[in-house]
């Protein structure tokens, strides 16, 4: 199997992987980074979204050849010890119910914020639209998303 | 006073206590159930045995409280609710407290708690007790230090304070406290006293989940463990012919490729099967992988061939039968009051409808999977499942072991709505690992979680009022299900009681497609069948739909019934209270509303949605919701849930659709399934009943009315009566009326 170089949370890691393993099954089963979670692997649900040079993108999409020389940060490389403005924002608010979407919801509020820190509400609606969180915490990831956009502006 | 549901628990031998050789104090205890006499308490924190006890609580030196809560965590916030109620009767600070899942890799391992809901509400007394008992033994320790009567002595916040204002913390007298007999009258706070009780408290495990820490079952990893991806019959009905394995076996990341279901067919023929075991009797291929990737990609290269065992089943196949049930005469009469026919004979109008409901997936966002160790010695199973005793013995019987051979491990769960009752993962997992002597994680795609499920039966319900001088004299309610029917005292739901005669009839087709419980099982879709109906009813006799449902719960006041157990004054307290929260009747123009009240799962609601039409599209924008769950434990948690079962209730009753055809699910991914997204939510308004009776469940509740408010709010908008789910599949009307 070839072998490719991946720059993760700021960390050089060498990968044994077939070339089209999307980087999601990377990040879970060769690195032990299970934050990023599988929810349907096409792209439809947001549960693997990571940051790609500050963009968000869908991990199960990511082919590993094709994420060489990217600069990828998971939920685990967001911030030390949970404190980024969103992490705290989620804390505060208590979003989640199972759990299992909300490092998918969390990635994606962070980048959407970064990129625009005062949002309207239907541009919070929008960035978050693509995530699916099956609970349904959607109230509370809205509000949540309005308090770390305070902190953060 | 309404009657606070009771719950047999022989305070006596409930609990014991041990100084801990680390120091500190233990205690144990069992939950709705007595300890043994002759129990042990361990001494160290090693040997904890959950099959003495489900439960324990332990008080370090330093006062510091650990509770070992004793269930699984499914989303529903019982891990942080079930430890409020401990620390508020042992009276100490939430900060001090730290709740750890118990640890289950024991032997023999043994206990089952109720699910659901219930979790809350059964463990409402048993647990505040445990508290006071711990917090008395604490004081009578401290009593006895001080030479004074313990009755002269207080505790509050983890301090005991005695008359002359010398104090101890709970940390100082824990060892003599362990070593003192177990009381037997505790008093328990009253409600205006409670200080953690009624506060909303953050889920015990957030650090963890916003930082992306392993929890779950997906994430549970051992040395050497392979992937195991299964290939199932594309089709209900149909069993595994022959299969190709080469290419698959040809690529590198492929370990092994192997079949399963021997042993599964067999346990499935045996005299009787759990009811966990939903599996289907076929052969499975399954590929041994090193990553999942490579086992997805492995079972993606099996050419396999298959065979009809049983009828291969269509939704226009199932649709007829059940068609044929309600035009048919043979059902099982669950409640009958008065006369029906006779009713309907001399109505002056009859009004009669016919609701219908597909087949819905759960769709846990984590799919299916679990973690098996089989060899010589020990079964091992590690993963997020909600009946972990069933599964221990199924286990057991399927692979020929003792059950003492075996061990279950919960993780935390990513979603249950029912689908986790079911072990069908656990026994193939378990099939896996015996086959091949190797600790294995069984992982479904999305695409087999969808598509092999335990599914939401498809239902109809016909339901027919007579109106009589410009009053309901009769209600008749029929149910064609598939394979299932209402249970319990569903059929003793309102309007049970408020109506004179009064018939509930249920009867079902059997299919070959694997049914189960769903988020509210019934009530899910009966109450928006229901509720759409009674809007309807109203209309047809010109009354006011709050003033039809005030006056029908009058009735049920003056009759009153031991087989109801809904509250007719709570459902009416509900009622008012929403209408006055949603401005019931006063909304500024373009906005429509529907009104729909239910009690399920002990839990009264009544709930009004406001909807806008943009482009001849309805779109929800506000729900108004109206809780009587009694005395509300965490509401932070309430919130959550209460909203979620909102907005999980409008996107199915709008969106999801799940169709068959030849056997074959036509839905296998979120682009062919459509689960509600943010975009088409509405902000969830939740206005709770304040009283002081004791709590009950919320995972449940808030689901069943909503579909009944959309439809009801649509009607107003369009003038259509939606009857199907769901419901946009079924909109003709793109006008706006009214
Ligand atoms: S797993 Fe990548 S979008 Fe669903
Ligand atoms: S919290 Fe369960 S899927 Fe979002």
């Amino acid at each position: 199997m070839p072998t490719f170089n991946l720059k993760i949370n700021n960390k050089t890691h060498t990968v044994n992987a077939d070339m089209d393993t999307p980087l999601l099954w990377v990040l879970r089963d060769h690195l032990n980074l299970v934050g990023t979670k599988f929810g349907c692997g096409i792209g439809q649900c947001g549960a693997c979204s990571v940051h790609v040079d500050g963009n968000v993108m869908r991990s199960c999409l990511i082919q590993v050849s094709q994420a060489e020389g990217m600069q990828i940060t998971t939920i685990e490389g967001l911030s030390e010890n949970g404190t980024h403005p969103v992490q705290e924002a989620w804390k505060a608010i208590d979003v989640p119910q199972c759990g299992y979407c909300q490092a998918g919801q969390i990635m994606t509020a962070s980048a959407f914020l970064a990129q625009n820190p005062n949002p309207s509400e239907s541009e919070i609606r929008n960035a978050m639209h693509g995530n699916i969180c099956r609970c349904a915490s959607y109230n509370s990831i809205e509000e949540a998303v309005k308090v770390a956009a305070d902190k953060m502006s | 006073m309404e009657p606070s549901n009771k719950i047999n628990f022989s305070r006596r031998s409930f609990l014991k206590t041990s100084a801990l050789a680390s120091g500190g104090m233990l205690i144990g205890f069992n939950l709705f159930n007595a300890c043994k006499q002759d129990v042990k308490m361990p001494v160290d924190l090693s040997t904890l045995n959950y099959n003495d006890f489900n439960a324990f609580i332990k008080i370090s030196p330093e006062g510091k409280v650990t509770i070992f809560a004793p269930n699984p965590e499914i989303g529903q916030g019982v891990k942080t609710s079930m430890p409020m109620l401990i620390a508020e009767e042992l009276d100490v600070l939430w900060d001090d407290v730290y709740v750890v899942q118990a640890p289950l890799d024991t032997e023999n391992y043994t206990r089952q708690l109720a699910g659901g809901s219930q979790s809350l509400r059964l463990a409402w007394e048993p647990l505040r007790q445990t508290g006071a008992t711990a917090k008395q033994m604490l004081v009578n320790a401290a009593a006895a230090k001080w030479g004074v009567n313990a009755s002269e002595c207080k505790a509050k916040q983890g301090v005991i304070t005695n008359a002359n204002g010398e104090t101890l913390g709970y940390g100082d007298v824990v060892l003599e406290a362990a070593q003192l007999e177990v009381p037997e009258n505790v008093t328990l706070k009253k409600p205006e006293d409670f200080t953690i009780i009624g506060q909303g408290t953050a889920n015990v495990d957030i650090d963890e989940i916003i930082t992306g820490k392993p929890l779950f079952g997906l994430d549970y990893k051992e040395e050497g463990m392979l992937y195991a991806s299964v290939l199932r019959p594309p089709a209900f009905g149909q069993v595994l012919d022959t299969f190709d394995a080469s290419e698959a076996k040809a690529m590198p990341g492929v370990v092994d490729v192997i079949t399963i279901g021997d042993k599964a067919k067999a346990y499935l023929e045996s005299e009787k099967p759990n009811w966990t075991a939903q599996l289907s009797k076929s052969k499975k291929v399954v590929v041994l992988a090193k990553t999942t990737w490579d086992a997805f990609k492995g079972k993606k290269a099996i050419r396999a061939t298959w065979k009809e065992e049983s009828a291969l089943e269509s939704t226009e196949f199932h649709n007829e039968k059940l068609n044929e049930i309600l035009e048919g005469s043979k059902f099982n009469t669950r409640r009958k009051d008065g006369d029906v026919k006779k009713a309907f004979a001399q109505a002056d109008k009859v009004l009669e409808r016919t609701y219908e409901a597909p087949f819905l997936p759960h769709n846990t966002l984590e799919p299916m999977n679990f973690f098996a160790d089989v060899n010589d010695e020990k079964v091992r199973l590690v993963g997020p499942v909600q009946t972990p005793e069933d599964a221990a013995k199924t286990v057991a019987a399927l692979l020929g072991r003792n059950i003492e051979d075996i061990t279950v491990e919960m993780t935390r769960m990513g979603g249950g709505f029912g689908r986790r009752l079911y072990g069908d993962f656990v026994y193939e997992a378990a099939e896996i690992s015996d086959k091949i002597k190797k600790p294995i994680k069984m992982v479904s795609s999305r695409e087999d979680d969808m598509t092999t499920g335990v599914y939401r039966p498809s239902t109809k319900y016909k339901i027919a009022a007579s109106i009589k001088n410009g009053k309901v004299t009769g209600y008749h309610l029929k149910e064609a299900c598939i394979n299932g029917n209402m249970y319990g005292l569903i059929p003793n739901f309102f309007p049970a009681a408020a109506i004179e005669n009064y018939q509930v009839d249920t009867a079902n087709y059997k299919s070959n497609i694997t049914t189960g419980a769903w988020r509210a099982p019934y009530t899910n879709f009966l109450a928006s069948a229901e509720q759409s109906f009674f809007d309807e009813l109203a209309e047809e006799l010109g009354v006011d739909r709050v003033q039809l449902h005030m006056d029908l719960l009058e009735n049920v006041k003056n009759n009153p019934d031991p087989k109801i157990e809904y509250s007719p004054d709570r459902l009416q307290g509900v009622l008012k209270l929403v209408v006055e929260k949603a401005n019931w009747g006063k909304t500024a123009e373009g906005t429509y509303q529907g009104l729909a009240v239910y009690y399920c799962h002990n839990t009264h609601v009544a709930e009004v949605a406001d909807i806008e039409m943009n482009n001849g599209v309805p779109t929800v924008k506000k729900v108004t919701c109206a809780v009587d769950c009694g005395i509300v434990v965490n509401p932070l948690g309430a919130l959550n849930q209460i909203k979620g079962g909102v907005l999980d209730g409008i996107g199915h009753a709008m969106y999801s659709d799940f169709v068959f055809d030849n056997g074959v699910p036509q839905s296998n991914n979120f682009n062919s399934y459509q689960l509600i997204r943010m975009g088409q939510t509405p902000k969830v308004d939740v206005h709770f009943v304040k009283n002081n009776i004791a709590p009950t469940g919320l995972g449940e509740p808030t689901l069943p009315p909503v579909g009944g408010a959309v439809a009801n709010a649509i009607y107003k908008a369009t003038g259509q009566r939606l009857t199907k789910q769901p419901y946009m599949n079924n909109l003709q009307a793109k006008k706006v009326v009214g």
